[in-house]
């Protein structure tokens, strides 16, 4: 098996050859923040947290698709990191009405635990304050648009472990949104099974059960685990 | 020693964070010992004062009253602390935010909505007149410290004001952010 040493923030790390940056610094114990990116279905590079610098390159690279090379060199936390990442969390912050107080993953929210993790104790933009629609038309489940960060996880989970593709985006830019069938209320949406996957892997409370009040949700993972090991080693582990 | 010039607003919130504030109990004696309390919603001074060293500001900027009392927090205050979420984000007090200009709200609130049968509150002098836009208190004045939560844990007060209560001993160091 072929593998590729590298370095990363000073420390020499091995890897295998088709491992990510992302993948290689967390084996080896460096932490470097991420939003979008969720274990068991595709990485598409587009929150920008898990920004590194190369060596060499002015460029900043998004680690979750970075492929490891022999010789590389890896910086995880740097200034210039430290300000970009605070910066895309604050900007998160001020696009949607997130109001944490009174959301169903408040304290359990991947969202918070980043600008925790990276520093904010206010957001410096002037908040926008959209006017963004909450959609409990589905028996189960709801659609808070005021706290979602368009991670696009939803989508992904819901195409590549359910293979239902009720979840796409539409819009450009600020008017982004996730929506179900053909921008249809989720009630109406014929192609969602109703399994919940979404739910499970969204970061905020931006997809919840209904029923859940303020600071009571809990992210359960294991059914996704649980999928993904089926398909990939063929065994149903409960 | 002299005691610093401790203060305390309550502009467009819950309470809650000066609740929190008091459920440090005994504490609060420890505390004054080192800070006169000088303006609070728990006193009853009604001018805010001058030379002011350290002002908690709970809640957010909604009316037109907070608007000018938070100026003149911020004209006679050395160290000026965003406290809780409604002072730092806007939070719960912001929430008319996207449902447009304060016009549109009250209409709605007294006019349509089941229950009250209007008419629109108008009480020039008496009922301060809302703004259209609520804003996190460093929208409007530069603020030196920031303390979340909803409200803060009285233990995160405390280290905060400990912090705090030592930066403005220190007149000619930094203050803390």
């Amino acid at each position: 098996m072929a593998v590729k040493t590298l370095t990363i923030d000073g420390t020499l790390v091995t890897a295998q050859a088709e491992s990510t940056v992302f993948d290689a610094a967390h084996e080896a114990g460096i932490f470097i923040p991420s939003l979008c990116r969720l274990e068991g279905v595709t990485t598409t590079g587009s929150c920008r947290l898990c920004l590194v610098e190369i060596e060499g390159s002015n460029r900043l690279m998004p680690s979750c698709i970075l492929k490891v090379d022999e010789g590389m060199q890896v910086r995880t936390d740097t200034p210039r990191l430290r300000e970009y990442r605070k910066m895309i969390v604050e900007l998160l912050f001020a696009e949607r009405n997130h109001t944490c107080a009174v959301c169903v993953a408040n304290h359990n929210c991947e969202l918070q635990d980043l600008a925790k993790s990276v520093g904010i104790d206010h957001v410096r933009y002037e908040y926008t304050f959209p006017k963004a629609e909450v959609d409990i038309t589905h028996e189960r489940f709801g659609v808070d648009h005021n706290r979602c960060v368009l991670c696009t996880r939803c989508v992904r989970v819901c195409d590549e472990v359910e293979g239902a593709h009720t979840w796409d985006i539409s819009g450009r830019g600020t008017n982004s949104r996730v929506i179900t069938d053909m921008n249809q209320p989720w009630g109406d949406a014929q192609s969602c099974t109703s399994c919940g996957k979404c739910v499970q892997a969204c970061p905020t409370g931006a997809l919840f059960k209904q029923g859940s009040t303020v600071a009571e949700m809990q992210k359960d993972r294991t059914q996704l685990e649980f999928i993904v090991t089926a398909r990939e080693k063929k065994q149903w582990i409960g | 020693m002299d005691r610093l010039r401790f203060a305390s607003v309550w502009l467009g919130g819950c309470s809650g964070c000066h609740m929190s504030f008091l459920d440090l109990d005994e504490w609060l004696i420890d505390l004054a010992e080192q800070v006169e309390l000088v303006y609070s919603p728990v006193a009853d001074i009604k001018e805010f004062p001058k030379n002011v060293d350290i002002c908690l500001v709970e809640g957010a900027v909604a009316n037109e009253d907070h608007l000018e009392l938070i100026k003149q927090v911020r004209e006679n205050s050395r160290i000026v602390v965003s406290f809780g979420d409604c002072a730092v984000t806007g939070n719960v007090t912001a929430m008319r935010n996207p449902l447009g200009s304060s016009k549109s709200i009250l209409q709605y609130v007294y006019l349509e909505t089941p229950g009250i049968q209007g008419p629109l509150p108008c009480e020039p002098g008496i009922v301060p007149v809302l703004l259209d836009r609520v804003s996190p208190v460093h929208e409007i004045v530069h603020v030196d410290a920031y303390l979340f939560g909803c409200p803060p844990y009285p233990s995160v007060i405390r280290e905060k004001l400990t912090e705090l209560v030592a930066a403005a001993r220190n007149e000619s160091a930094p203050v803390a952010n």
